[in-house]
């Protein structure tokens, strides 16, 4: 147990986070563009890509929630030797991962102020897939439209409907990610 | 005919070499020592240690002596070190109760428990050039250190117990109730206000000395009066200790010469407190006693909310035009900045003037 | 100062893991609320503030081995300021640098927008003085707070509408305020209002970073970035009214250079990436010489 924990980390933290930051950059900035990133390998039931966004964003001073299955002593212990996150409820979590369902109700979680709206969550959540059909995006960041697998369409309505606050959301499965931010418009198909 | 400027990186070049020659300046005199700087010029390396927020006598001195004497500059070397430099722990809170003393005095009573001690301070020196410390080679004997160094050290008593204590016996003056509240750190967050207290020294501390010594003096011209006694200074060494959780307790892990100076103000009450007295406060690196004198004096004017006094209007009772402006880091920094090319900029404006000039000429005409 | 930074003395792109995961949480806030402020606890960087410490913490925390990183003052690359952040990237994160907009994949700029369409995949990184649009309006940090907040930006079109009454026309030439997605008005650092057009719907990445304020802010790729404006008076692009003297250009922003004492003058571009190009295709000015043998 001791011993996973000590593994699947960054083995060259400065360049792997550079590289990995570089694709949840595009991702979040374009909108339901599917990335790769690489680098981790965490305990299950952690995809790598969850594993990778948690490894290059959060740290001691971020609190992390676990959701569901996520919060299992491997994680735990892969968390706290690699990334020292504390861990916290939803409501004052700044990172929660699990799947969609384990991170239900999605309203729980930190929308920010009305005066400083970035104090807010930004949700990983693992998929089985991720591909550029399902529900239809728009808003900053995609020139016309484009489509990804949303789990549902209501919540991410609901969150935009909240514009400035709302919270953000990577949806990560296997080395994949994608973004979806707070300012996107979705229409279910 | 116009051929593009080039060689902006043999012109940087060129003057980091012409730089590095004017800071050596004539090699036949001798070059100072970082040893000779630390201790001939300390009261400019603690200032450089207060405003650099870094308590490190020789890198203080190697940032003068690479600064060429610009304080300004070799604080902003020693914030731009620090900056790089992991944090290992936090420190416990230091005792200042448990100072070894140097300095100790109280412009509020003539005598106290402890004792007034004068130390090493300009106050009573005339202001006269001395001119045998220009003679070479006439140094005076370096002999032994001073008789008198540490002489508010007491052997029996451990403790210099502070004025400010005495006055709360009687309950005469506001009661600074101690808190286990972890401060902000005001170079890992960046500043939201309104500040707390804590947020507030911070900045006070490592804000430029001039510019924390002109508010204060505007204070007592009346901008923001606080009717500031000084209780008490003090100056000495205090330990600082760490705590070692896998030991469970803290080790000294050093020493650090601080000034503390509490100010004793006057406060005519409000409709939840009687009249009292009140308190306003300076803590600084090294020998700073100015900068702790002023800093009390800002300290106690940007209380005047919690205090339920008055705004005036007065620059030192505004906590964010003080906040926003103590900092000569940034302060020379965007100043300093404007001779940088702005041609950009200024060729849309040369475009706008010409064009207002334009309209105006044409209207003009078409009036006459 | 910066001969100091051998390799190996510091971590990739000079900051610290921890500083940098910090900026870049606050990077993608800044992407997720396009326009809105973002606070930072900027680090003091070995250069001064106001010198581009903003846009170096976050060209640091986005740059990658494989980068090819342009750095522009005033649209020039071979501007002392220029010439010494290029220099401090190529130091401390080995990168490599080009001097073509079209080769870069991050651009870190100071008051000016490369002439040269950007593209998917580039970075456009500005260094801002003051990021506040409101705040020569209203200086107090708390009040210009509370405005953007709700959506006061009623100040903002009265002190725009003064210009007008008095001089017929906007006064405002460079940092010249925008509305992004119909929410947030937004400082679009000191560039001149010509630039203002290339804000909006550009397909890069635009990112803000003010040091000194510690504010970081952003653009995603094709948001809508609208200048302020009235319908009965528009917004405007200008520049001189003339041609590049050296590659003939009619569409590009201008700098005009002093050539004697005699009120002579010439204009040029002011992107001179975009000038050297043109001239490569043999395009010529009005001034235009080849530069003499042996010259630097």
């Amino acid at each position: 147990m001791i011993t996973d924990a000590l593994e699947g980390g960054f083995t060259e933290a400065p360049v792997q986070s550079a590289r990995a930051f570089r694709e949840i950059l595009e991702a979040m900035a374009r909108p339901g563009t599917i990335r790769r990133v690489q680098g981790a390998t965490p305990p299950a039931p952690l995809s790598i890509a969850a594993g990778v966004a948690l490894l290059v964003l959060a740290d001691p001073t971020t609190r992390l929630h676990l959701a569901g299955e996520a919060d299992c002593p491997a994680v735990r212990d892969w968390v706290a030797f690699h990334i020292g996150a504390p861990l916290a409820v939803a409501e004052d979590a700044d990172f929660a991962v699990g799947t969609w369902e384990a991170l239900q109700p999605s309203l729980r979680f930190r929308i920010g102020q009305p005066d400083y709206p970035d104090r807010s969550a930004t949700l990983i959540v693992e998929c089985d897939r991720l591909v550029n059909h399902g529900a239809c995006l728009t808003g900053p960041g995609i020139e016309t439209a484009t489509w990804l697998n949303l789990p549902e369409t209501a919540a991410f309505r609901a969150n935009r409907a909240l514009f400035p606050l709302g919270f953000d959301t990577l949806f990560t499965a296997g080395d994949r990610i994608a973004g979806l931010p707070r300012s996107t418009r979705v229409e279910a198909i | 005919m116009y051929v593009a400027v080039k060689g902006g990186e043999r012109a940087i070049d060129n003057a980091h070499e012409w730089l590095a020659e004017e800071r050596r300046g004539n090699p036949a005199v001798p070059e100072l020592t970082i040893p000779q700087i630390r201790e001939q010029m300390k009261l400019a390396v603690n200032r450089v240690m207060a405003e650099g927020s870094l308590y490190d006598p020789d890198l203080a001195a190697l940032a003068i002596k690479q600064a060429r004497g610009d304080l300004i500059e070799a604080v902003f070397l020693i914030r731009a070190y620090r900056t790089t430099l992991p944090r290992l722990a936090s420190s416990r809170p230091v005792d200042t109760g448990a100072m070894a003393v140097d300095r100790r005095i109280s412009a509020t009573f003539k005598d106290l428990p402890g004792g007034q001690v004068l130390g090493p301070t300009f106050d009573y020196t005339h202001r006269l050039l001395d001119f045998t410390l220009m003679a070479e080679g006439a140094t005076p004997d370096q002999g032994s250190p001073s008789p008198l160094k540490g002489q508010g050290r007491c052997e029996d008593e451990t403790r210099a117990p502070h004025v400010t204590g005495f006055l709360n016996q009687d309950g005469l003056i506001e009661e600074a109730t101690p808190s286990d509240t972890m401060p902000p750190d005001l170079t890992r967050e960046p500043m939201e206000l309104p500040a707390s207290r804590a947020l507030r020294l911070q900045a006070l501390t490592r804000g430029d000395e001039g510019f924390v010594l002109s508010m204060a003096y505007s204070t007592q011209r009346g901008y923001g009066r606080t009717h500031a006694f000084v209780g008490e200074l003090r100056i000495g060494t205090v330990a600082v200790e760490v705590d070692i959780p896998e030991l469970g307790f803290a080790v000294e892990v050093g020493e650090v010469e601080l000034t503390e100076c509490e100010t004793v103000n006057q406060f005519k009450g409000s409709r939840t407190e009687p009249p009292q007295f009140t308190r306003g406060y300076g803590l600084v690196f090294g020998q700073s006693e100015r900068k702790a004198i002023a800093m009390s004096l800002v300290d106690r004017a940007l209380r005047w909310q919690e205090l339920g006094e008055d705004f005036t209007g007065a620059p030192a009772q505004d906590e964010e035009f003080v906040l926003m402006h103590c900092d000569n880091i940034q302060a020379t920094g965007f100043l300093e900045h404007i001779k940088l090319p702005h041609y950009v900029d200024f060729q849309a404006e040369l475009e706008l003037v010409r064009k207002l000039r334009a309209e105006a000429g044409a209207m003009q005409e078409a009036a006459e | 100062m910066t001969e100091h930074l051998a390799a190996g003395a510091y971590n990739f792109a000079y900051l610290d893991e921890q500083t940098k995961r910090m900026i870049r949480r606050a990077i993608l806030k800044g992407i997720a609320v396009p326009g809105y402020q973002v606070p930072f606890a900027s680090r003091e960087m070995p250069m001064p503030y106001g010198w581009g410490t903003g846009g170096v913490q976050v060209t640091a925390a986005c740059l990658v081995p494989e980068d090819r990183l342009k750095v522009i003052d005033q649209g020039a690359d071979d501007t002392t300021n220029a010439v010494s952040i290029r220099r401090f990237f190529q130091r401390t994160a080995g990168v490599a640098v080009t001097e073509a907009t079209g080769q870069a994949t991050v651009i870190q700029t100071r008051h000016r927008i490369p002439e040269s369409a950007l593209k998917q995949g580039q970075i456009l990184v500005y260094q801002v003085p003051i990021p506040e649009p409101l705040r020569f309006l209203e200086p107090r940090e708390t009040e210009t707070r509370k405005m953007h907040e709700l959506e006061e930006y009623g100040l903002m079109h009265v002190k725009l509408y003064e210009d007008i009454a008095r001089h017929g026309q906007i006064a405002t030439s460079y940092a010249y305020p925008v509305r992004v997605e119909g929410r947030y008005v937004m400082d679009p650092s000191p560039i001149p209002k010509f630039d203002n057009p290339k804000l909006s719907g550009n397909p890069a990445i635009q990112l803000f970073g003010a040091g000194r304020e510690q504010r970081i802010y952003a653009l995603p790729p094709w948001t809508q970035a609208v200048s302020l404006d009235f319908d009965d008076h528009p917004f405007e692009t200008s520049k001189a009214p003339h041609d590049c003297d050296l590659c003939g250009a009619k569409d590009s922003y201008l700098d005009e250079v002093i050539t004697d004492d005699q009120g002579g003058r010439m204009f040029v571009c002011s992107d001179t990436d975009y000038c050297a190009g043109r001239r490569a295709r043999g395009m010529k000015g009005r001034l235009w010489a080849p530069e003499p043998e042996g010259a630097a």
